[in-house]
């Protein structure tokens, strides 16, 4: 699968090493945010609303701060004197720190106590007396543009209904031709609920503010931290807090998958609190709080509608996409693209008519619109594709691989133009679909499922055949609140030929001391073991937009390979100076340059970083250092063929996952071990929402499932034995052939579950089923069909 | 109303005025300053807290530290001296059992007393077996190997290959 171009020794690209971090996390000796301790550190916790939406009367804090121990009470209209009670979210919206007058979610912050230890913070925390008035909230987005609903943002001026924006992409007048006029249309309405990260580290951050000094440092949770740094400096260089006085550190961190792009109102709270109090203040929110109140993701109800010939070839597709963001739009996408990049969801397949669009809402429920392991929306443009690609395969009565392998993009068809303006980079989806098929034994599996009908027993196998877009991204059209969306590398290679790299994204554990390490090695020759990575600290690190969107590899992984390029030039000139040849006279082999037909005249990379610090040729700049910042040209598109076989109860309808098969593209490969624990973990993380998670709330506006008790993260029990395998088509345009895989296997397990389950059901007439897919909706689902009569 | 309590934590005594309701999982981190052992939920349900009390696996945010007064506790850092690695360590490393190291030491800490107890378990056991410590990042194939590893380097068996297997 792949072959080496280094030794075992260097341990570049392709080689399994394993991970250079972990000697201290398998210790104890991980350094996350809550394991800072600093003299006089304070302590906060935070008062949150029981309700939805409620006007506040009255907050009184005198109980709480007559709780030896505490030392403050924040309330909105203390923050309102700084003009620090409403923040900008990253989609150019604005969020509440605390509120002044109206609380607009359950559990939204209301104020905050700052005492000398945890245990005594919170005894403020439950002396706190807030008095609300309570009102109807708004929980059904369906209802959120009706005539009677509350108009929730009137602090947004011309703004008279609940209404936040309207995308749309593809063209709308050719897909109602085609549609119009096609032998088949199929349409199914799917929601891809409300979930949450929940990363086992919540968040949380410790602020330093030094007086004498005026100097920040702001120790956080954050998947992002130059971001957050030039933000905090934008929103406080007023006070005195411009971008040289702050320095954000953002240490081990435990799991991120998005929820830690955002900037959370108790960050901002910490920050004012150590700004006025001249202390280190520490805040870290407990489980309940975060699944309450962080960051969600998903919340979009598709109505997918697929236009095909009676044959199967598919001819044009149509989502129409409701958000329900909650009270504010706090998603977490490049600017220009509200919806993120769902215009992905063409899919897989050789057709040029298109049109998606989407309205989105404010209700009463948390903001967000975070990842959850999923690159900007593509998961629930990839469900929408998938979901109905197996719809037209049961309507017309074919089979859902042949369907695929009639309508799939060719591999000579790349580049490709999507529909919605896309250029897929590179692709190979029959040899994928084709080896998931071998390994699985397809065919057989199809035998038995009719055998097993003939029984009344319940077999079902999904397919998923996927394209990802990862690797945000181009700066023509990418950026964050301006900032254009490139990353970057940093080496320096001391005399005896050991490195330093510094990056300016932020690993949660997807094990870039390692990886990077690789890049480096592979493009000078220096052992991997002797490179040492360092990323999260904005005074050492160079600028770059963070870790998420599966963008590490295609940007920052890129940027260390030009980066390496670029000294290996260096050294080329070096080494000719050295041997007393032309440049043109050298050959590169990993670790050395050697003199063309004398392959006994060379010298190692060692000895070359050496002279640049000893012996470095009249007229060159000394040293051996370099930084490279890199501007993809295009987004990558990796890509999978997964296939699920379940089997369900026919009497408790528990579906049991028998088989999971996962075959990748991401292109080349740097470390097949680690790539192949990300997608364990996306896997874990795509049946999660398929069978087990969903934030739910009832109509007056409380959440239902807001502990761990019952938001129901799968154990080791749910998660079967994941099998994985890849075919490699080099990305043509990333410098090292890369393309990202941290999110592919969330994106492409749920329709793979889905369709297998439906497709196990399919016998008694049902073309789909709403994920989260539990035992009791199945019983529901046949009941309200009338197939059981229990 | 404090209380005086003398726990032995890897070997060594320590001896605290605590208010009784602090749980042990805050008197190992902050009052001994052992930061290995994690904080991951309010409802016992992640494990990231799990510790061995008299050798007894136990979710430490559930307990008390006063009901852990004259008791012995493991923590990850009690596993192995120095840089030297305990047989669980090993496993996690070699098998690519960790990616964000959060739920690692409580995972590991279950694992050693699984073991203890049943040193050759069968997949499906050790899957029940730590099936109160939740690991939001590994999917668990990996997991589920290092407890086998380790295992085998337990009871001196050959030790399993630790190259990952792909469909080919």
């Amino acid at each position: 699968m792949i072959k080496c171009k280094t030794s075992k020794a260097i341990g570049g690209v392709g080689h399994s090493i394993k991970r250079k971090e972990d000697a201290r996390f398998i210790k104890g000796k991980g350094n996350y945010v809550d394991d800072i301790k600093l003299p006089g550190m304070l302590y906060m916790d935070i008062v949150r609303s029981p309700y939805a939406y409620a006007k506040i009367k009255n907050i009184n804090t005198e109980a709480a701060l007559a709780v030896p121990g505490v030392i403050a009470v924040v309330t909105g209209k203390d923050l309102e004197k700084y003009n620090l009670h409403w923040m900008p979210t990253l989609m150019s919206d604005t969020q509440m720190v605390l509120p002044t007058d109206t609380v607009m979610y359950q559990s939204q912050e209301v104020a905050a106590v700052i005492a000398t230890d945890r245990y005594t913070a919170r005894d403020g925390k439950e002396a706190v007396i807030v008095e609300y008035e309570p009102m109807k909230p708004l929980m059904d987005p369906h209802k959120a543009l009706d005539e009677d609903a509350p108009l929730l943002r009137p602090d947004k001026e011309g703004k008279t209904d609940n209404h936040i924006w309207h995308w749309e992409a593809g063209d709308r007048e050719k897909t109602e031709k085609v549609f119009s006029e096609a032998d088949v249309v199929v349409k199914e309405q799917m929601h891809i609920p409300r979930i949450h990260v929940a990363s086992i580290e919540t968040c949380g951050c410790v602020a330093d503010y030094d007086k004498v000094d005026n100097h920040l440092t702001m120790y956080m949770t954050t998947q992002a931290p130059h971001a957050i740094r030039t933000v905090i400096a934008l929103v406080a260089g007023h006070v005195g807090l411009t971008e040289e006085k702050v320095r954000v550190i953002s240490p081990d961190i435990g799991g991120g998958f998005g929820g830690k792009v955002p900037v959370y109102p108790g960050y901002v709270i910490a920050i004012a609190v150590s700004f006025l109090v001249g202390k280190p203040v520490k805040w870290i929110e407990d489980r309940s709080e975060n699944l309450q109140a962080d960051s969600f993701a998903r919340d979009y109800h598709i109505t997918a509608e697929m236009a095909a010939t009676k044959e199967g070839k598919i001819l044009a597709t149509r989502f129409k996409v409701l958000a329900d963001h909650g009270y504010t739009d706090a998603s977490a996408n490049p600017s220009k693209f509200p919806t993120g990049l769902f215009s992905i969801g063409t899919g897989s397949y050789d057709y040029d008519t298109a049109f998606m669009e989407a309205d989105a809402v404010y209700t009463n429920k948390p903001p967000g619109g975070v990842a959850y392991r999923c690159s900007f929306r593509v998961t629930e443009a990839v469900h929408a594709i998938e979901r109905m690609t197996d719809r037209l395969a049961l309507e017309i009565g074919k089979d859902p691989a042949q369907l695929r392998f009639d309508n799939f993009i060719k591999k000579e068809q790349f580049p490709w133009k999507s529909p919605t303006g896309w250029e897929y980079d590179s692709g190979d989806y029959h040899a994928g679909l084709k080896l998931a098929m071998d390994a699985i034994n397809y065919n057989d599996l199809r035998l038995e499922q009719a055998e097993k009908r003939k029984k009344g027993e319940l077999m079902g196998i999904g397919i998923s055949t996927f394209t990802e877009i990862v690797g945000a991204g181009p700066s023509k059209d990418f950026d964050i609140l301006g900032i254009k969306m490139f990353d970057s590398a940093e080496i320096r290679v001391h005399p005896t030929g050991k490195a330093i790299a510094r990056f300016g994204t932020k690993s949660q554990g997807q094990g870039h001391e390692t990886t990077y390490a690789q890049i480096i090695a592979e493009e000078l020759g220096i052992p991997a073991e002797h490179i040492q990575i360092e990323e999260g600290d904005t005074d050492t690190a160079p600028y770059g937009l963070g870790t998420y969107a599966s963008r590490s590899t295609p940007t920052a992984g890129a940027a260390a390979a030009m980066a390496a390029r670029k000294l290996r030039d260096k050294a080329r000139k070096i080494a000719a100076h050295l041997l007393e040849v032309s440049e043109d006279d050298l050959e590169w082999e990993p670790g050395k340059f050697s003199v063309k037909g004398a392959p006994e005249k060379s010298k190692t990379i060692q000895e070359i970083v050496f002279a640049a610090y000893t012996n470095h040729p009249q007229g060159m700049e000394a040293g051996f250092e370099a930084t490279h910042y890199y501007d993809p040209p295009n987004l990558t598109f990796p890509s999978g063929a997964y296939i699920c076989v379940v089997d369900i109860d026919n009497e408790t309808f528990e579906v049991k996952i028998r088989r999971f098969i996962a075959i990748d593209d991401c292109g080349n490969i740097i470390n097949p071990m680690i790539v192949q624990g990300q997608v364990h973990g996306g896997l874990t993380q795509g049946l999660a929402p398929a069978m087990y998670e969903e934030l739910i709330y009832d109509e007056a506006g409380n959440i239902l499932n807001g502990t761990m008790m019952d938001y129901l993260v799968p154990t080791a029990v749910e998660s079967p034995n994941w099998e994985t395998g890849h075919t490699v088509t080099p990305s043509p345009h990333h410098p090292i052939g890369a393309k990202g895989v941290g999110e592919s296997p969330t994106v492409g397990a749920p329709p793979a579950i889905a369709n297998a389950i439906v497709d196990a059901l399919s016998i008694y007439g049902i073309t789909h089923m709403e994920i989260p897919i539990t035992p009791y909706k199945i019983w529901k689902k046949l009941k309200d069909m009338g197939v059981l009569d229990k | 109303m404090k209380k005086q309590i003398t726990i032995t934590v890897n070997g060594e005594a320590h001896t605290a005025e605590v208010e009784p309701r602090l749980l042990l999982v805050h008197f190992i981190r902050e009052n001994i300053s052992l930061t290995g052992t994690h904080i991951g939920c309010d409802t016992s349900s992640c494990g990231a807290c799990t510790i061995l009390l008299n050798g007894k696996s136990v979710k430490s945010c559930t307990i008390l530290a006063i009901q852990a007064d004259g008791k012995e506790v493991s923590t990850v850092e009690g596993l192995a001296p120095g840089a030297e690695l305990h047989a669980i360590q090993e496993g996690f490393k070699e098998n690519h059992g960790l990616h964000c190291g959060f739920c690692t030491p409580g995972m590991m800490m279950r694992a050693v007393e699984l073991l203890e107890k049943n040193p050759n378990p069968t997949e499906e056991e050790i899957r029940w077996g730590i099936s109160g410590n939740l690991c939001r990042c590994t999917g668990y194939n990996n997991i589920v190997k290092a407890i086998q590893y380790a295992g085998a380097k337990m009871r001196g068996d050959e030790l399993p290959s630790t190259e990952p297997e792909f469909i080919q």
